[in-house]
């Protein structure tokens, strides 16, 4: 498969709050030493590709970083090191603002969690789905009318409806005015950021459905951001697990869902609930994640929490190694290996 | 049913908002009952009349909400007639309820052990001298590490879970016969959703309490209760134990909601879609059932009022045409 | 103000109307909205005809009838010049009516835009567009008002630009809070993706949200501007006597108070007092009506 997004060691790093004050900083900045300052390790050195016309889906707790990462890779905020490559093209080394008008912005899109609140609710569907098309494509009147419209179609969006406001439109309406929105300048990446999360389930199917149906008739690639993993598994063709700002196993979804390595991905699987199927005796996580400031570099992330916990979890972070088609970080993954 | 006598039953429970265009039948003739012990989960989609069942039985409707007929009886209490004194004493002490959000239920400027031990003095079983010990207690019984520490910290310090565990603790102080818990874990993780359920099944089962549990979340509550009730548009479809209902779902919509359910399908197209949408609550000509007008087995007798089953039987379903039942092992049937 | 409303939520003719049914609707609420407004359209006839429909000119002085109490004749009485107080007061609700409304206006602009700009941008902006709204809310506002007009010079002009700079803080702090809340929402980061520089989502997302709450804001500073203005004329600072005013007929008549002429100065300070009621009232009105979500 061509790959059409490739994520290479990425890292965002933020200021952490309680650090040392404006007057502390300026200090240690006149006094010639490092301004070694606390940093929240939201994102720490992941590297992954997306193929043209593959659905990867991208799951972790909230906290551990899934939602600045895909704001890093939709280029809503900068990156602090590593490089972000569509196609030939590499997006990182531009600001955010500066990439807001380049002519590959239209090229990754983003369909938002809360499609309420994602539209403004000053302006109708219509505004919504056009600003894009007036901004990145230019278009105006009559063109522009016409476009919309073509894209309310594909969507299942009523044309009736373009010229209500956000409020006066159904749950399911407005999540398909905000992937109307996303596709209207054809995108080649759509990342869609749980967007059926605050639907009911009658609603979530019509638009998961929606959104494979689109995808195969644009030929768009997917990132799906999701905490449901049921619904990860039927959209996705390949899965990426976060913990705490590191990607901790990867790999097939059918195959990571029916045998996950790593023991947070045993533990996420574990906790799905299944209608056939008392709760009964399975692996649970306790504890709360260690925290995200100033992590040690040699201690692994999930130590604390994982059941296997050993000595050398405290001594080496597990790299992510290689088991043919998947990618797991952890020093016990064999174990869990089928016996070949 | 269970042979166990009902911690609480609910008849023919109807409520109505009032609202600026027109009145909201937001229930009509709910029905259910739940065993001493018993965890009973209320399913349905938003809009079905779940939470509102929920807060009409703990006295908590909003003040455009009225309670237009019914009973829910807990112990020789009617709580639909009760007055407001006799249902502050029954609050708290023989029911208690955990919300949604847990963090805005709880006080943002006092520390999480002083909220329990409030709860602990209000319902009398503590002397005020005793209060932090109990509390601290709660905390551990609730399964926070380290509760000496954590008694003195603030909910905005905690993770929602955290939180979650705190309200289990102040609904559980005064040892209630009743728990309700109104989408305990929805905003919650995946794996700490699972441990706080965790959690209150063990609590029930413990403490011999009767649970209503209130989800959207059909696997949820097939995983966690005894006993299924579905709710369509204020009214109950169809209510069953849990296997049974799995197994042999006889209301259209029922069997709907099971399809639709990610979990149970292979693949994406193999899940259904629900035609249609809830019918407007504030018309004066709903239809006697109202799943009706999205029902593809609607036929000439859905228009005649709803047959109701023997409120005892155990598998009861609100429909004049529901679907077959499976032949092999259906218990016997109570439609009409 | 209904013009102004309606520019607020800057929606089509179908908006328009959708606005007006649910303002009829939360005046039919609270009819107490309903009274401000009827009174509102009061001042606004009285500022914009006045001049030409009172009995008698404003200025002219009758030294035979000076100081007669209320009659048919002089509904309000007259004062010492033997002027008809009644024409008085309603002539000068336009001078009145006029400080308020430009230096709401002016402050409105100035400390909307900087607010909204502190609001989104953050960083410097934020601390820049901060510290000058605190260091003016440092100040007694009045004295702060008194030494812009002692220091300017002595004209309408300059009312009401310390009008303007005493209510900077409010206007600015209110359009900061709400900018910066709006500042990762979802929208702001669509249109981030659909290639907005900063400077149009600032123009183009945000500011249409402010909008109706500094418009909100607005009304309920202008009482407080017509009050600061009289304030200014009463203790002899800004317009200057026999320009009808309402601050400075208070004055001239407070001296009457103990020799028995109430109405003096009783009927220009009820005028004050109804029109600051007022436009507290519309104030909270207009906010049940902007609120979008109470809309349906």
């Amino acid at each position: 498969m061509t790959p059409l997004l490739d994520v290479a060691e990425v890292s965002k790093l933020f200021p952490a709050a309680g650090g040392p004050g404006l007057w502390a900083r300026t200090k240690r900045r006149f006094s010639g030493g490092p301004a070694n300052l606390p940093k929240v390790y939201a994102v720490d050195d992941v590297s992954f590709v997306i193929g043209k016309g593959e659905t990867v889906g991208l799951v972790g707790e909230s906290g551990c970083g899934k939602s600045t990462l895909v704001r890093a890779l939709t280029r809503l905020i900068d990156v602090s090191d590593g490089t972000i490559k569509l196609g030939d093209r590499e997006l990182a080394r531009k600001t955010s603002r500066v990439f807001a008008r380049d002519r590959d912005r239209a090229r990754i899109q983003m369909v938002f969690q809360d499609a309420g609140e994602s539209v403004n609710p000053r302006f109708t569907a219509f505004h919504a789905i056009a600003d894009p098309l007036r901004r990145l494509r230019k278009l105006r009147g009559k063109a522009l009318q016409e476009r919309v419209a073509v894209v309310s179609r594909q969507c299942g969006l009523p044309v009736e409806l373009l010229s209500r406001f956000p409020h006066q439109l159904s749950g399911g309406q407005r999540a398909r005015v905000g992937i109307a929105r996303a596709i209207a300048v054809e995108p080649d990446l759509l990342v869609l950021d749980e967007p059926t999360a605050a639907l009911d389930v009658s609603v979530q199917v019509v638009i998961l459905q929606l959104l494979q149906r689109l995808k195969h008739e644009f030929g768009m690639s997917y990132l799906f951001v999701s905490h449901d993993l049921s619904v990860v598994r039927l959209l996705c063709d390949r899965v990426l697990v976060m913990y705490l700002g590191k990607i901790v196993e990867s790999g097939p979804a059918a195959e990571v869902f029916a045998r996950p390595l790593h023991p947070y991905t045993q533990a996420l699987v574990a906790a799905v609930p299944r209608l056939n199927e008392g709760a009964g005796e399975r692996l649970r996580l306790s504890g709360e994640p260690m925290s995200p400031i100033d992590p040690d570099p040699h201690v692994c992330r999930f130590y604390g929490r994982c059941p296997r916990g050993m000595e050398s979890c405290k001594t080496a972070m597990p790299a992510l190694r290689q088991f043919g088609e998947r990618h797991v970080a952890c020093h016990f993954a064999e174990e869990f290996l089928p016996r070949s | 049913m269970t042979s166990a006598p009902a911690a609480l039953s609910v008849e023919n429970l109807c409520v109505e908002f009032r609202t600026r265009s027109g009145i909201v039948r937001a229930l009509d003739k709910v029905s259910f009952s739940v065993a001493k012990g018993e965890t009973v989960a209320l399913v349905g989609e938003s809009g079905s009349g779940k939470s509102v069942t929920a807060y009409a039985v703990m006295g908590i409707l909003d003040p455009a909400g009225r309670v237009t007929g019914g009973r829910a009886m807990l112990g020789g209490l009617d709580l639909l007639s009760a007055n407001q004194s006799q249902l502050a004493k029954v609050r708290g002490r023989k029911m208690a309820m955990i919300f949604q959000s847990p963090r805005t239920a709880l006080n943002p400027i006092r520390q999480v052990g002083r909220q329990i031990a409030d709860v602990l003095i209000r319902h009398g079983d503590v002397t005020r001298k005793a209060a932090p010990a109990a509390a601290i207690e709660m905390l551990r019984a609730v399964g926070i590490t380290d509760p000496v520490r954590r008694a003195k910290t603030y909910p905005f310090e905690m993770s929602g879970g955290m939180c979650q565990r705190v309200m289990i603790a102040i609904a559980l102080a005064a040892k209630p016969s009743l728990l309700i818990a109104d989408e305990p874990t929805t905003g919650l993780d995946v794996t700490t959703q699972a441990v706080i359920m965790d959690l209150i099944s063990d609590l029930a089962e413990k403490l011999g309490m009767a649970t209503i549990f209130i989800t959207h979340d059909l696997a949820l509550a097939g995983q966690r209760a005894a006993r299924i009730v579905v709710m369509h548009a204020g009214h109950v479809v169809e209510a069953a134990p849990t296997r049974e209902l799995c197994a042999n779902a006889r209301h259209p919509y029922t069997a709907e909601l099971i399809a639709a359910t990610p979990d149970s399908a292979t693949s994406l197209d193999a899940l259904a879609s629900i035609p249609g949408s809830l019918p407007d609550l504030r018309r004066t000509d709903l239809p006697p059932c109202r799943y009706s007008e999205r029902c593809p087995r609607k036929t000439e007798r859905c228009a005649q009022p709803l047959p109701v089953g023997p409120p005892d039987a155990a598998h009861t379903i609100a429909c004049w045409n529901p679907l077959p039942a499976r032949a092999i092992g259906a218990p016997k049937v109570n439609a009409a | 103000m209904t013009d102004i409303v309606a520019n607020a939520n800057t929606r089509p003719a179908g908006g328009a109307a959708a606005l007006f049914r649910h303002a009829r609707y939360v005046i039919g609420e609270n009819p107490i909205t309903g009274l401000s407004f009827g009174l509102f359209l009061l001042i606004v006839i009285a500022a914009m005809v006045g001049p030409w429909i009172v009995p008698y000119s404003p200025l002219a002085s009758d030294t035979s009838a000076a100081l007669k109490p209320p009659s048919i004749a002089h509904l309000f009485g007259t004062d010492q010049l033997g002027r008809d107080i009644f024409s008085r007061v309603v002539a000068a609700t336009r001078l009145d009516f006029a400080i308020a409304i430009l230096s709401v206006a002016l402050v409105f602009l100035i400390g909307g835009l900087a607010g909204v700009a502190a609001g989104f941008f953050g960083g410097w902006t934020d601390r820049i567009v901060s510290r000058i709204a605190d260091t003016i809310m440092a100040f007694p506002l009045f004295v702060l008002a008194m030494g812009i007009v002692a220091a300017l010079g002595n004209t309408v002009q300059n009312i009401i630009l310390a009008t303007a700079i005493i209510n900077f803080p409010l206007y600015a702090r209110v359009a900061r809070a709400e900018a910066n809340i709006r500042r990762e929402a979802g929208f702001v980061e669509a249109a981030r993706l659909s290639g907005n520089s900063e400077w149009r989502i600032l123009a183009f997302q945000i500011l249409p949200n402010v909008f109706p709450i500094l418009v909100v804001q607005m009304s309920l500073t202008m009482g407080y501007a017509i009050l600061n203005a009289a304030g200014l004329s009463f203790i002899g600072l800004g317009v200057r006597p026999p320009t009808p005013e309402w601050g400075i007929m208070v004055a001239e008549g407070a001296a009457n108070i103990i020799s028995g002429e109430w109405w003096i100065a009783f009927f220009p300070g009820a005028a004050l007092m109804i029109a600051v009621f007022c436009f507290n009232l519309l104030g909270d009105g207009l906010r049940d009506i902007v609120d979008p979500r109470r809309r349906t």
